[in-house]
């Protein structure tokens, strides 16, 4: 099927197999790979996207049910060499170690803070509750997206 | 002059994680690569009938398919442990097949590979594979297998056992201790299996390059030059110069991506077959069913105590499942990684433990983060915390009463357990002190007693552990049954213009060696750390290694580059003199700059190096070049302790267990970065968590998983756990140069039992004093209603 999108702001025009995930479609087609999967239930979160503004799994959208999207990845979360406040925060309180569920965690903070700019530690982690990290018990990242947080309500 | 040694410098490697840029082997595309799928049996226990391919070969975009009857790697991935019997019977190593040939011992065990254009086609052809199996039964626990009559996994041997070990004081000893002692408490329990689940799934691309006549894999690994070294010299009997191993950016490992998997071996083979890269990344339903588990074991324990509450005699006997294969270390996982620990930090004179090793129709179980020493810490917290409820101590009393006495390994010896190894250091009454004062463990009490009477379930549960790591003594460890050495490699090549390269034989899954080994190198030569790189995970740039695991690579990588840098300096020490005309030993080196003594008269490490390159003016004799390797073999395990201290809620009405607070302080040795080493604390203690609260793989009956996907298997989510509360004090390790520990291990070695205990403390008044882990709701709630 035929498809097009906006990626982090260009747009994209492929002949898709209807059965290929979004996911799939950015790392195999358009060589996106900061979107990770570790899954295929929506379970991790490595996946996460964002879809029209919103965090989505991209492991359980299919390409062919984004057509028409503006899609942003963690490859659009920068700009240029600046990273983005929450990349930044990452960095800064160490919320990551082995990288892998990293972009999906990023992706998911900026959903929480778009949403709740003010999210206290428990709305945090509730927001966080469809991503698994199995490297830094969560401590981190928390203090992360809260010193994000802090820094772009500045 | 900025020193980095105890910073927490940030992490060099976080920009290109952060931006999506991080080099994974499923992000690796190469021209022309295959893809591939796998066939594989849905029975824990059945004969092969018979595979039909024919179908399947003539679907859209297949390649090649191959099974058994193809003659890939005909030897099987080996085992590098080997623990022999106790009456002298050397261990039951079956073959592990690459592909399973007439039976299958394990749900989830390969009968076929299909390769195919994309991965889509591969797994479409790997359907139309029509395999008839005739089912048999199945044991899959470790106690059962060993019951007459028990289904045999494999048939070369009378029963399912790989090995039945002993370690410590002779078992009539302890037995008559046992009969004298004044209280003897007991427990019964499963320390029951689990899965690692790195977040990043295995995935392999081998390339075989016919016009080199070499191979490339690309594997997920955490250790390089062992995949290359099994590989070549066991699985597929190839040269092992003609072999590079890449393992780049990897996504977690904890254990499980040590081992040496069929899978590697199998695509390795198949490359040179087609002619063509070829990939393979798992599922996370195949990850369940094929990375190797952890845990796993069925435990009978009794402690004695005199009638002032000292330890007098410890006895277990431990079935240990090895699962259908013997993975890479797994023998040593419930041996010499765990009985060796029996003495905890106490003082206990008297100690024996026999493990009985069964095969199961599983998947291996091998190391998983911390390896054997949680095991062995579960079970000495948990029966000394029970002990304190029987004998109506205070449980943190009870461990002050028996605690070794402190030492530092330098004035006062190391300690000699009963259970073979000495430990280094350690003061581990500090370390309780310290985590008691941190949680307020007096007002604790106080709330707890008030709560009650409001009905109101609140615990708190100690644990107060030590573990052996920094692996390892490569004579030791080759006496114990390892069959390689454990030794690490650090080459430190100096550039011309005094820029630093260090190749090491670690690797890096998420530790940020990047970062901590260029803060050390940096302070040790008084350069920039800027002027540092650290290069791994290649076996063409690295010249050997052991890689990461067992809390290693710092203490023993670490070591090996500061070897390394010695020589570097006696080494430029020579040039320097010659260069200032000064005798060698009237020379200082600080800040990067070699100083005669009592003169301003100096010359820089740069300058040195160039000259080391460019040596026109040079010392007589001489070799040119500054690059030096060296191989460090540790004297001695290093011995991290710490005390962990859980408070939970009960919901009375439901069972649920809310985790209010965790307090952690660690002796790691001396820190590097202090941030690195409490990220590896918090996500070590969530771990442990994990096990105690949520996780368990469950095999049913017939041998099959009912836990395969992450809508099964309950991991700990941001929500399931509060911030973690750290502290450290710090006992050096005496035996090497930087004096560290390792960190990689701990929190998950301490927490579980901790969190355990905060369970039955809160349940205590009821009649509670044990329940099954995971402590799930419904087991809560059934234990309260008795």
């Amino acid at each position: 099927m035929q498809i097009s999108m906006t990626i982090n702001g260009k747009t994209y025009a492929h002949d898709v197999e209807p059965r290929i995930s979004l996911a799939q479609y950015l790392r195999e087609t358009l060589n996106l790979t900061g979107t990770h999967i570790g899954c295929d239930t929506s379970g991790c979160g490595s996946c996460t996207v964002h879809v029209d503004g919103a965090a989505a799994k991209a492991c359980t959208l299919l390409a062919v049910q984004v057509d028409g999207s503006e899609v942003t990845t963690i490859e659009g979360m920068a700009n240029g060499n600046e990273m983005h406040p929450i990349q930044a925060a990452f960095k800064e309180n160490h919320g990551l170690q082995c990288g892998f569920c990293t972009p999906g965690m990023v992706m998911t903070a900026a959903d929480i803070l778009k949403n709740n700019p003010n999210a206290s530690e428990e709305e945090i982690r509730h927001g966080l509750e469809g991503n698994f990290c199995r490297c830094t018990g969560y401590h981190n990242i928390v203090k992360s997206i809260q010193h994000a947080a802090e820094k772009m309500n500045a | 002059m900025e020193t980095y040694i105890g910073q927490s410098v940030k992490r060099r490697e976080d920009d290109r994680f952060l931006k999506g840029a991080g080099k994974y082997t499923d992000d690796i595309k190469l021209p022309g690569m295959t893809h591939s799928a796998f066939v594989r049996s849905p029975y824990a226990h059945a004969k092969i009938l018979s595979i039909d391919t024919t179908q399947a070969k003539a679907a859209e975009g297949v390649v090649a398919i191959y099974t058994a009857e193809d003659g890939c790697g005909a030897y099987g991935v080996p085992c590098g442990w080997q623990v022999d019997f106790k009456n002298g019977e050397t261990m039951r190593e079956p073959q592990h097949p690459l592909l399973a040939k007439d039976k299958i011992k394990h749900v989830g065990e390969a009968v076929a590979i299909v390769i195919a254009e994309t991965q889509e086609l591969a797994r479409d052809a790997a359907e139309l594979v029509e395999v008839k199996y005739e089912g048999l039964p199945a044991v899959t626990c470790p106690k059962k297998a060993m019951e007459p009559g028990a289904p045999k996994v494999h048939d070369d041997w009378g029963d399912n056992a790989s090995f039945d070990w002993c370690i410590g004081n002779d078992r009539a000893e302890v037995e008559a201790a046992l009969e004298q002692a004044h209280h003897v408490t007991e427990m019964t329990y499963k320390n029951h299996r689990v899965a690692p689940n790195a977040i990043e799934p295995r995935s392999y691309i081998a390339d075989y390059d016919v016009n080199g006549d070499k191979w490339t894999l690309y594997t997920s690994t955490q250790n390089p030059h062992l995949i290359r070294l099994l590989l070549c010299a066991f699985a597929l009997g190839i040269p092992e110069h003609k072999v590079r191993v890449v393992s780049y950016d990897v996504g977690g490992g904890f254990g499980s991506k040590i081992y040496h998997y069929t899978e590697e071996a199998l695509l390795t083979w198949v490359s040179k077959e087609i002619g063509r890269p070829v990939k393979w990344t798992s599922d996370r339903t195949e990850a369940f069913l094929t990375d190797a588990h952890g845990r796993d074991h069925i435990v009978h324990s009794k402690m004695g105590f005199d009638q002032d509450g000292k330890i007098v005699a410890h006895l277990t006997d431990e079935y240990c499942a090895m699962g259908a294969y013997l993975s890479t270390f797994a023998p040593a996982v419930p041996t010499y990684l765990h009985g060796t620990l029996f003495q905890g930090v106490y003082t206990t004179p008297l100690i024996h433990l026999n493990v009985v090793a069964p095969f199961t129709h599983t998947v291996a179980v091998d190391a998983y983060r911390g390896a054997g020493r949680p095991e062995a810490t579960y079970l000495l917290e948990r029966i000394i915390s029970k002990a304190a409820k029987e004998m109506d101590m205070d449980p943190a009393e009870l461990r002050f009463k028996n605690f070794i006495p402190p030492f530092d390994g330098v004035n006062e010896p190391g300690y000699q357990t009963q259970v073979a190894l000495q430990y280094d250091s350690g003061n581990y009454e500090a370390v309780l002190k310290r985590g008691l004062e941190m949680l307020g463990y007096e007002d604790f009490r106080k709330e707890q007693a008030e709560a009650r009477k409001n009905g109101k379930l609140l615990g708190v549960g100690i644990s107060t552990y030590i573990e052996g790591c920094g692996i390892a003594p490569s004579a030791v460890v080759g006496a114990l049954g390892a069959r390689a050495g454990l030794y690490e490699v650090g080459h430190v090549r100096v550039q011309p213009t005094g820029k630093v390269s260090v190749f090491t034989g670690a690797h890096s899954h998420g530790q940020g060696h990047e970062t901590v080994f260029a803060q050390f190198v940096a302070d040790k030569l008084g350069i920039a750390m800027d002027d540092v790189d650290i290069v791994h995970g290649d076996t063409d740039q690295v010249a050997f290694g052991m890689g990461t695991y067992g809390s290693r690579s710092l203490s023993v990588g670490g070591s090996a580059i500061i070897k390394s840098i010695d020589k570097i300096l006696e080494k430029g020490a020579k040039i320097a003199a010659h260069k200032l005309e000064a005798a060698e030993e009237d020379l200082d080196y600080a800040e990067g700059k070699w100083t005669v003594k009592g003169t301003d008269k100096s010359i820089s490490f740069g300058d040195v190096s160039l000259t080391a390159y460019v040596p026109h003016d040079y010392p007589e004799g001489l070799e040119p070049g500054l690059d030096f390797s060296s191989f460090y073999d540790p004297t001695n395990f290093t011995y991290p302790f710490g005390a962990h201290i859980a408070v939970v809620e009960v919901d009375s009405d439901t069972g649920k267990v809310n985790l209010q607070r965790f307090v952690a302080c660690d002796d790691v040795g001396n820190v590097m970065n202090p941030m690195i080493v409490d990220g590896q604390i918090h996500g070590g203690v969530v771990q442990g968590v994990g096990q105690a609260l949520l996780e368990e793989v469950v095999y049913d009956g017939e041998g099959q998983m009912t836990t395969g996907s992450y809508m099964d298997y309950a991991m700990p989510r941001a929500d399931d756990v509060p911030m973690i509360e750290t502290d450290r004090t710090t006992t050096p390790c005496p035996h090497n140069p930087l004096g560290v520990k390792g960190a990689g291990e701990a929190g998950t070695i301490g927490s579980t039992p901790a969190v355990v205990n905060a369970v039955v403390d809160a349940l205590s008044h009821l009649g509670v004093t044990d329940i099954q882990m995971p402590v799930t709701p419904q087991r809560v709630w059934r234990a309260m209603q008795n």
